[in-house]
């Protein structure tokens, strides 16, 4: 079954710049799909119309059931109550600890205190960093400031992670640790995309890849299709 | 659904009460403003009750003074008693009788004694019979003197014209004033408090960002910030309020109730000052919560 379902979409900023050109793509649910290509190939833009922070000039976004595109500012929460994401530069909180973080995203649902303890520990057991829970962010590694970001992007259950970059400012094992972790996650039910540019990441995972380039899909990988070229 | 809303509601009071000491430098200038501000709020809304305190006091002591002629018979004064209660705006009025005049005076100096001594007759007594008249509306009083004055029977009548025209159009004219300086000032807090949570907010907008990323809905994202604008207020008007009551009570004290001249008495303190504080964190409060709704409200999509 589909989680996504991009159909058509454009997306014109009003500088005149068009980022991404009549593109069709469904993912289905559970799967874990990289989008790679070089700076500029609009895969940044495309994800940023997932979780609505971007509206297309034309075409329709379905996610679970919910058209993306149509959705109006005001309600830009409803889909974001429903997918997780994490960014390169993690975005915590420094002023507020691990655990306040993490629980920040299901305090604002009113969901009783116990249930958000429960939720929390889990989640952060999930990324190992359990024990780090009353520590500040800037107590941490950057590894460790990412698993608190995926933490808190998966705290609520959604059904879809978007990761842009998430590896992007780490070391190579440092990265391999956060790949381990999205991956238990997708073993768990949920639907990953991950945009990156680290290949050797992609090369290593074996998962579907969609190539962009100047804003249209030039080829779209099976699982174990992709291999790194440029070696 | 309630429980909901009160714990979603408990978070954000127990996270703005967080945030008011995590964001400790920037908090301390916002109640620095408020501090300050509503000081100079205190100081203009005592001075300018006390003015109308003042003014009304000079105005509870203004009389008509009627003056009847001397051979006037005491029929005619029950007469003219009757005459003066229909008359409009009056509030009260006495009749001191000549008689007693004469021995109040002669009571208090041997000189008026020796003088006045002479007349026991009431025929004889050269002073006038004399009504004292207040009047509800100071504003009424030329009026109802001249009403007085038509009076058959009325030798003359004094109100002290001229001057207490003047007068009250003076006192008029400082209560307008003083009271417009209190709401300029009040509105004047409002948008400089604005401004400085504003401020303080903008290096906040990351926070307001990712409240927006992890699904906080514009009224989640709003109402902390709300009630972190009350808290700061609530701060602020603390140091005021001492002030107020402390400050007031000491110039109190040290004039002795009253300045220049007993004349012009100054408010009891309490429970004056109490009003004054109340009034002080009110403003506090509201000013505080609509700085930050105003300041809040510019970083949000909508």
């Amino acid at each position: 079954m589909d989680l996504i379902r991009i159909k058509n979409v454009e997306k014109t900023y009003k500088t005149g710049v068009t980022a991404i050109y009549d593109l069709s793509l469904n993912i289905e649910k559970g799967e874990f799909v990289f989008i790679i290509g070089s700076t500029g190939c609009g895969k940044s833009t495309l994800i940023k119309m997932l979780y609505r922070e971007e509206k297309p000039t034309s075409g329709i976004i379905n996610i679970g059931g919910i058209n993306v595109s149509k959705l109006k500012n005001r309600n830009v929460y409803k889909i974001r109550r429903k997918i997780g994401v994490v960014f390169q530069d993690f975005k915590l909180l420094p002023k507020l600890t691990v655990y306040e973080n993490v629980a920040f995203a299901l305090e604002i649902f009113g969901l009783p205190t116990s249930e958000v303890h429960s939720k929390v520990i889990k989640s952060l057991e999930l990324v190992g960093l359990k024990h780090k829970a009353k520590n500040y962010p800037h107590q941490l590694s950057g590894g460790e400031q990412q698993r608190v970001a995926i933490a808190r992007a998966i705290v609520n259950g959604p059904k879809l992670l978007i990761c842009d970059e998430p590896t992007g400012n780490l070391d190579e094992s440092t990265s391999m640790e956060i790949m381990k972790v999205l991956e238990e996650i997708n073993k768990l039910g949920t639907t990953i995309i991950m945009v990156t540019h680290d290949t050797e990441i992609v090369d290593k995972m074996k998962k579907r890849v969609i190539l962009l380039d100047s804003g249209r899909i030039v080829k779209d990988y099976k699982e174990g299709e992709y291999v790194r070229e440029d070696i | 659904m309630f429980v909901k809303i009160f714990r979603i509601l408990g978070r954000n009071i127990r996270d703005s009460f967080k945030s008011v000491f995590r964001n400790f430098s920037l908090s301390l200038a916002s109640i620095a403003c408020i501090v300050i501000t509503l000081i100079v709020v205190s100081i203009a809304m005592i001075l300018s009750f006390n003015v109308n305190n003042f003014t009304k006091a000079v105005e509870r002591d203004m009389t008509i003074v009627a003056f009847l002629n001397r051979d006037i018979s005491l029929e005619r004064i029950e007469e003219i008693k009757d005459e003066i209660n229909v008359i409009n705006y009056v509030e009260s009025f006495t009749f001191e009788d000549k008689m007693t005049i004469s021995e109040e005076m002669m009571e208090e100096s041997s000189d008026f004694d020796s003088i006045l001594g002479k007349y026991e007759q009431r025929e004889d007594n050269p002073l006038l019979d004399a009504f004292q008249i207040k009047v509800t509306d100071i504003n009424q009083i030329e009026n109802v003197a001249n009403q007085i004055s038509e009076i058959d029977g009325v030798y003359n009548v004094k109100y002290g014209e001229g001057m207490v025209e003047q007068l009250v159009s003076v006192f008029d004219i400082v209560k307008k004033i003083s009271y417009g300086v209190v709401i300029a000032l009040v509105i004047v807090t409002a948008f400089l408090i604005s401004n400085t949570i504003k401020i303080t907010i903008f290096s906040r907008k990351r926070e307001i960002e990712i409240m927006r990323l992890v699904g906080a809905s514009n009224i989640n994202i709003k109402i902390p910030f709300i009630f972190e604008g009350l808290f700061l207020g609530l701060f602020g008007s603390v140091i005021p309020v001492l002030v107020t009551i402390f400050g007031y009570e000491a110039l109190y004290n040290t004039f002795n109730g009253q300045v220049i001249s007993p004349f012009i008495q100054l408010i009891v303190p309490l429970p004056f000052t109490y009003f004054v504080s109340i009034a002080l964190i009110a403003i506090g409060i509201l000013v505080g919560m609509f700085g930050s709704w105003r300041a809040v409200k510019k970083y949000l999509k909508i």
